[in-house]
């Protein structure tokens, strides 16, 4: 899963596409690892925008959920936002949208991560 | 086949409030105003047909034991939590003091699955015969031990029924008093094991205290195959996925939509949500099954799961 990302100031925006399921996954997690990774160095912002994601399975969460630990052990700030009905009610099923940042938009994830981030996504 | 639950709370046993009693009561009677509910029948139907079932029941609070039917003479078992003290005096109440054989398979040996034993009448009574299976080597031990002091007055050898301890090998078929059971491995603190039991074309799975780390996809896959086509799977729900996986990873317990996923993929045609967390309440398991029933649906494919709540009483007919 190659995964398509933006760059707003000091905050990375990633676009995940499709289902996250048990086929999927790995390639998820395998595509989050370099964002993480800059992330950490640039003690910066990473933001998940679902709005592509028609479905996110347990393995899926999974995934979000280990990022959203490094992401915490290296002191970057990780947030969700656009999730479509279906990826909204599983994650509040799971009780996802209790142990993750979740906003309904990019603006509102930038708006509350970055003011510099957001003042980049109002100008772009 | 059928499949009657007597013991189904998770980790403790767990007993409703007066608090709880009183809320129900008044939801209930609110409800019931004006409805000119003069005669028992009339209340009974109002109760049992338009009350919400966490207004007019209780999940219960016994700790695990399910029994199984087969219209065998022998009674078939699945765990001796605090469930069996009542399965027990049912049994001595409805078919007299003696001659009977019980056959109990043992997930593991933690103390809210074998706490029941202590309390079970017909093993005490001579002519009466207690067969324990289970795949852990300290089996007997731990049996033995609860019923030693200082923990219980009791001791095991006044036990006065035939009481005898099978080790069974995981992975591997056997049958026993006309089933065909096959344990498997789980993932739980000392271990736990699961039972596919199959009888006449039905197919029971019991699976509790079961973490599904799902962080090995051939792991998944097996666990996929021993629940395959199952007509009803048992599940280990006590957890929420969020808390499985993040504050209560390790722990050795699952959660609801892993149980859905995993009987999807496994084509089964019934869920049972079992094991239910300690602290929940009626109103609580209630909204679990409903949020349970509502992303079955939401993530159906081309195959329905039937999503049920366990609650002590409750009896299924496969």
């Amino acid at each position: 899963m190659e995964l398509v990302s933006k760059r707003f100031a000091d905050t990375a925006v990633v676009f995940p596409q499709g289902r996250i399921d048990h086929a999927t996954a790995e390639q998820f997690k395998g595509a989050l690892v370099s964002h993480l990774a800059t992330c950490a160095t640039g003690g910066g912002r990473l933001v998940i925008d679902m709005t592509g994601v028609e479905y996110i399975s347990s393995v899926g969460l999974r995934v979000l959920m280990l990022a959203s630990k490094q992401a915490k052990a290296q002191g970057c700030t990780l947030a969700v936002c656009g999730l479509q009905p279906v990826v909204r009610e599983i994650f509040d099923i799971s009780r996802f949208n209790l142990v993750l940042s979740v906003f309904p938009t990019l603006r509102e994830a930038l708006a509350a991560l970055s003011g510099e981030a957001l003042a980049a996504f109002g100008a772009a | 086949m059928l499949v009657r639950f007597w013991g189904t709370r998770g980790s403790i046993p767990v007993a409703m409030t007066s608090a709880e009693v009183k809320r129900k009561l008044v939801t209930a009677l609110v409800a019931a105003a004006e409805r000119g509910l003069d005669t028992p029948g009339k209340a009974r139907a109002f109760v049992e047909w338009e009350l919400d079932f966490s207004v007019s029941h209780t999940f219960g609070g016994n700790s695990s034991c399910v029994q199984i039917e087969t219209g065998g003479a022998d009674y078939v078992l699945c765990d001796l939590g605090s469930g069996a003290r009542v399965l027990g005096n049912n049994v001595l109440a409805t078919g007299g003091p003696s001659g009977h054989r019980f056959h109990v398979f043992m997930s593991h040996l933690h103390w809210d699955h074998i706490m029941g034993f202590p309390f079970f009448m017909p093993a005490y009574l001579p002519g009466n015969h207690v067969r324990i299976y289970g795949c852990h080597d300290r089996l007997e031990e731990a049996f033995r031990r609860q019923n030693a002091a200082p923990s219980f007055p009791v001791d095991f050898s006044r036990m006065g029924a035939q009481i005898e301890f099978i080790r069974l090998e995981p992975e591997r078929d056997y049958d026993i008093a006309g089933l065909r059971v096959r344990a498997k491995r789980q993932h739980h603190g000392g271990d736990s094991y699961g039972y596919r039991l199959e009888h006449d074309g039905k197919v029971v799975v019991y699976s509790t205290d079961s973490e599904h780390k799902q962080d090995d996809p051939e792991e998944v896959k097996a666990f996929v195959e021993f629940f395959r086509e199952a007509d009803l799977v048992i599940f280990d729900a006590q957890y929420s996925l969020a808390d499985a996986i993040s504050v209560k990873e390790d722990w050795g317990h699952s959660s609801n939509v892993v149980g859905v996923e995993m009987c999807q993929l496994a084509r089964a045609q019934r869920l049972c949500l079992y094991h239910h967390e300690p602290i929940f309440d009626d109103e609580r398991i209630a909204a679990l099954l409903a949020e349970t029933r509502r992303l079955e649906e939401i993530t159906r494919g081309d195959h329905r799961v039937e999503v049920q709540a366990a609650y002590d009483g409750l009896e299924i007919t496969l």
